[in-house]
């Protein structure tokens, strides 16, 4: 019988109230950040764009001490990791943002579109940017998409985006400033348009 | 190699709910999460070269002209998977509050001395066996607004990459024997006692620095497995 020897997790603790002045310094405190919101390098192809949002709470305060950290492909659908084997263009785009949430539960992230990336069965997945959430009172992240609303032809036949009840398909779909390359994506942790979040 | 992510596995985390807990009543999700396959977006996650931690990093207490004030500790230990194996080259970011139990941070109002030389923030990446170390200053309890006489027991706090999107890890890590832990919410929103102990460090004795420093061997297990379990009797 095959049998594996399986190790339990280290289970997650809350980031809490204090994790700024180590994951998200931004100049404020005698320490480096690691990472930024502005993911684009100078040899990143494709359309550069901005996602913007606000984090609220069950009551629809502003959540002012959350993180928010981002993961997607490069414009060409290519993420930079070994696991991503596909012979395709590849940039010195990581592909990678971390934001601290503003005293108006706002974020930002400065980026480039993803391009399609392929669902376990080979299928398009529609251009989309993972996210994950932590804060104060969050005893272990949440993850959700960011889909684009002017993808609505891709959206539609997405695998991922067709799991969610079609009444809440929209807490999903960032919509696009029409004057500008910015997107809105704002995260709703409880409520009656409580943002879809994924069990993965 | 290819690593497998059960969903399984994540019983070890904490529910989102838990009253004990009071900010999270109102910071937890009351729809159902929607499941999911995974896909090369959630099997795939950053990897970062050394160029993202700088040599002294890893010590927290050579951050500054002086010395911080408190007990001198190391903090070591090997972050793997769920089969064993280590995860090399992989990110730990942590923070922490002084000896004194006074984070840097502007909003901790806690009226214990903050410490001019020390920031409490440090950052290391495991080599290629997934061992790091860190030497730090053993952090004090402090208090907070929870319930009446409410103080977390002594921690440091973790974040760690691994392999993919679906193997981040947000912790903290607490210190054996700490009289607090059957008051912490926190600490024990973790339902089953087993894992809550994962989350507690070993004092290590072998690895203590003579006349210098207390060790503390601290083990992290992150998500994936074998995608193939090996033949054991
Ligand atoms: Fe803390």
């Amino acid at each position: 019988m095959a049998d594996q020897v399986i190790l339990g997790l280290t289970p997650s603790q809350t980031v809490g109230p204090y994790f700024a002045y180590g994951l998200t310094p931004g100049g404020k405190y005698a320490w480096n950040d690691a990472f930024s919101n502005d993911l684009v390098t100078p040899d990143a192809a494709g359309d550069r764009i901005r996602v913007v949002g606000q984090v609220f709470d069950g009551d629809g305060a502003v959540v002012p001490d959350a993180m928010l950290e981002i993961w997607q492909a490069d414009a060409q659908g290519r993420y930079a990791n070994p696991r991503d084997t596909r012979a395709l263009p590849n940039a010195s785009f990581k592909g990678f943002g971390r934001c601290g949430a503003d005293a108006n539960g706002g974020f930002s992230f400065d980026t480039v579109k993803p391009g399609v990336v392929p669902d376990p069965d080979g299928k398009p997945q529609a251009p989309h940017i993972l996210l994950t959430v932590f804060a104060r009172g969050m005893l272990l992240h949440l993850y959700t998409r960011i889909y684009f609303g002017d993808e609505a032809e891709l959206n539609a036949a997405d695998p991922v985006l067709a799991l969610v009840p079609a009444e809440r398909r929209a807490t999903l779909i960032a919509r696009r400033d029409p004057d500008s390359a910015t997107y809105r994506f704002d995260v709703h942790l409880q409520g009656d348009d409580e943002t879809v979040f994924f069990d993965i | 190699m290819t690593l497998i992510y059960p969903r399984e596995s994540n019983i070890a985390h904490p529910p989102r709910l838990f009253p004990g807990y009071k900010s999270t009543p109102k910071r937890s999700p009351q729809k159902p999460l929607i499941l999911m396959r995974q896909t090369l977006s959630e099997l795939t996650g950053p990897v970062y070269g050394h160029e993202t931690v700088r040599p002294g990093d890893h010590d927290l207490t050579t951050q500054h002209k002086g010395e911080p004030l408190g007990e001198r500790i190391i903090v070591h230990g090997h972050v793997r998977d769920e089969a064993g194996r280590g995860v090399p080259n992989t990110l730990l970011e942590i923070w922490q509050a002084n000896a004194c139990g006074r984070y840097i941070h502007v909003v901790d109002q806690h009226p214990a001395p903050l410490d001019p030389n020390f920031t409490g923030a440090g950052r290391a990446q495991t080599d290629a066996d997934g061992y790091y170390r860190f030497v730090t200053i053993k952090p004090g309890a402090y208090p907070w607004g929870n319930h009446p006489n409410a103080w977390r027991p002594a921690h440091i706090h973790f974040s760690v990459f691994g392999h993919a999107f679906v193997s981040r890890l947000v912790t903290q890590m607490y210190f054996p024997g700490d009289p607090l832990f059957e008051f912490d919410p926190i600490f024990n929103s973790v339902p089953d006692e087993k894992a809550r102990l994962r989350l507690v460090s070993n004092f290590d004795l072998a690895n203590t620095k003579p006349d210098w420093a207390l060790c503390y061997r601290f083990d992290i297990v992150l998500r994936g497995r074998d995608a193939t379990p090996m033949e054991t009797k």
